[in-house]
């Protein structure tokens, strides 16, 4: 915008403060907390990591653990797959239909408790012993969608030209597809499947309501919500802090992908 | 082959990018005319398996009977509906509501004075700055809501910081408090429309502004005739994400509000893991989806609005 008189620009820096700070101090103090030294995990009594040790001894939380882990790895795999193919389909074919485009964005707006109950009476009916498997069907749902719409923005523009070149030259459409169209388009298939398994490994109410009877199927959300609901401890904070940097690594290295993708 | 690329070309949409040569259009005709429709079934199969029959299925669920022992009694109704409508749960609807919209509002004035700060920055400080206000919604929702216990309970750094401007008494109860589920739903969904009002903002033409201000016009003029109605989209947007996932959470009112007051959420969730009434609980999924399809049209409409406003405004120009 143009240029702006001094206390306009005061009061625009005034805004940015508060906000970032609104955002920001919550997650500060509780990985703060994460490092305390007492029991009570709210007020300062010393530096320590002996949270993060005794974690690592915690067999529940290691089980959910890993239960997220072959979750996000599975869902992320398959949504990559059928995501990708998904945005080539959509983005080769020559008629825009609404249902069709209406039908790829709305894994990304339908409230989770909807999906998660439709998911439930549907696996339910059909009498499917529900477990790790239906969490990563349900999982694919939403995660296909959002690799999709990672790919097919970086498929905009993308110089189909090329793929005819390679035709002519005699490759096959496998071949053109593994040798042209993919390296091209790599970084934002790489950059997707980082966003699926950050939205995979957060997710918690879908996993919740498909995740059948017992402990066995526990994901980390999960484990980290009947840890919430029974108190505040600072091993939740540790494990927290975990998560997020998890999480915000994902995302960084998805985002520097992205960034390399205008630049091309 | 040129006969069909013609014809391809014909039928070709509009919004064919131009750096495409006619060649490339060709290549696109004649050779993926079948294969868009090979490469999308997969997904198109598991989209339709899993998202679009289970939704059919609880919305027929909706107009079943509940059987004696819990289970559905296919028999057709429409009392689930009728049960909505119930002063009891009109009331839990109406207070989901009134959260949700209090929620809504904060977070859109906020936000959008947030998306105007960055979008008044240096062009190149834009992106570093929409990225650090749209990082904290990448990180666990959970985590997220756990951090407002770790600052609202009794013991929590606001009362510390109370207590460290001199105040003594007995802490405040944040806690467990509308206003708490208020503050966590804001905080979760801020950043959401941060970007959604940032990117009308950021395409805002200023000469508009500057045109404004020739003609006389003052800052708050021209912010309430022209840059609010051409960013109206942006908000309308923010909004309707907002106010649709906090109607439907569950999480926050349970972990902020401590179970105290239920919302619509938590209202499905007991009709389908312990009340075991699950065609209403599909009745009430069902109403959840209306008002969302409801909610977007709207927006749609503002979105439709706002480009008529600015087709207008670059003719007049």
């Amino acid at each position: 915008m143009a240029e702006r008189s001094a206390t306009a620009r005061r009061s625009g820096t005034t805004v940015l403060v508060l906000v970032f700070a609104f955002l920001y101090i919550p997650i500060a103090v509780l990985v703060a907390l994460s490092f305390n030294e007492g029991g009570l995990p709210t007020v300062w009594s010393g530096f320590s990591t002996k949270w993060y040790v005794s974690l690592a001894s915690n067999a529940d939380i290691l089980h959910a653990a890993l239960n997220t882990l072959i979750v996000a790895v599975a869902s992320t795999a398959i949504a990559t797959v059928l995501g990708t193919l998904l945005a080539i389909g959509v983005e080769t074919r020559r008629r825009r239909g609404t249902v069709l485009e209406a039908l790829v964005f709305a894994p990304m707006i339908i409230p989770d408790i909807v999906l998660a109950v439709a998911l439930l009476s549907f696996f339910s009916m059909l009498n499917v012993t529900m477990g790790l498997h239906t969490i990563v069907m349900a999982h694919v749902v939403f995660n296909l969608a959002f690799v999709c719409a990672v790919v097919r923005a970086r498929l905009k523009s993308f110089d189909w030209s090329i793929t005819e070149a390679s035709a002519d030259l005699g490759a096959s459409g496998f071949t053109t597809f593994r040798r042209v169209t993919l390296p091209v388009i790599l970084p934002a298939v790489v950059a997707g499947a980082l966003l699926a398994f950050t939205l995979s490994v957060d997710e918690f109410i879908i996993a919740f309501f498909t995740a059948g009877a017992g402990r066995s199927s526990t994901t980390l959300p999960m484990q980290i919500y009947s840890m919430i609901r029974f108190g505040i401890t600072p091993e939740i904070n540790a494990l927290a802090t975990i998560v997020m940097a998890v999480s915000v690594i994902a995302l960084a290295i998805s985002q520097r992908l992205n960034k390399g993708m205008v630049g091309q | 082959m040129w006969g069909r690329c013609t014809a391809g070309q014909r039928g070709a949409r509009k919004g064919n990018k131009p750096r495409q040569s006619l060649h490339a259009n060709c290549r696109r005709v004649v050779t993926t005319n079948s294969r868009p429709a090979f490469l999308m079934a997969p997904a198109l199969a598991w989209l339709i398996g899993l998202m679009v029959v289970p939704c059919g299925l609880v919305l027929a669920l909706a107009f079943f009977q509940r059987g004696i022992y819990g289970g559905v009694d296919y028999t057709f109704t429409l009392e689930n509906f009728a049960k909505v409508f119930d002063p009891l749960y009109a009331g839990i609807f109406l207070r989901s509501a009134r959260i949700a919209g209090t929620a809504t509002l904060i977070a859109v004035v906020i936000g959008y004075a947030a998306a105007y700060a960055i979008a008044s920055c240096r062009r190149s400080l834009q992106p570093v700055l929409l990225f650090f206000a749209v990082l904290p919604f990448w990180s666990n929702y959970l985590i997220r809501t756990y951090a407002w216990i770790v600052l609202l309970n009794r013991e929590g750094l606001v009362t510390q910081v109370l207590r460290w401007f001199g105040y003594t008494g007995e802490p405040p109860s944040m806690l467990y408090t509308e206003g708490a589920v208020i503050a966590g739903l804001v905080y979760n969904y801020l950043p959401f429309v941060i970007l959604a009002c940032y990117a009308p903002l950021s395409r805002l033409n200023p000469e508009l502004a500057e045109a404004s201000r020739d003609l006389g016009g003052s800052a708050v003029t021209t912010f309430r005739r022209i840059i609010l109605p051409l960013t109206l989209p942006g908000i309308a947007a923010g909004a309707v994400f907002v106010f649709v996932l906090s109607i439907g959470n569950f999480v926050t009112p349970a972990l902020l509000g401590g179970g105290r007051f239920q919302m619509i959420g938590n209202l499905v969730y007991d009709q389908f893991l312990t009340a075991n009434d699950w065609p209403f609980g599909a009745a009430l999924a069902a109403v959840l989806i209306a008002i969302m399809m409801l909610l977007l049209l709207v927006q749609g409409y503002a979105a439709d609005r706002a480009s008529t406003r600015t087709a207008q405004a670059r003719e007049e120009a």
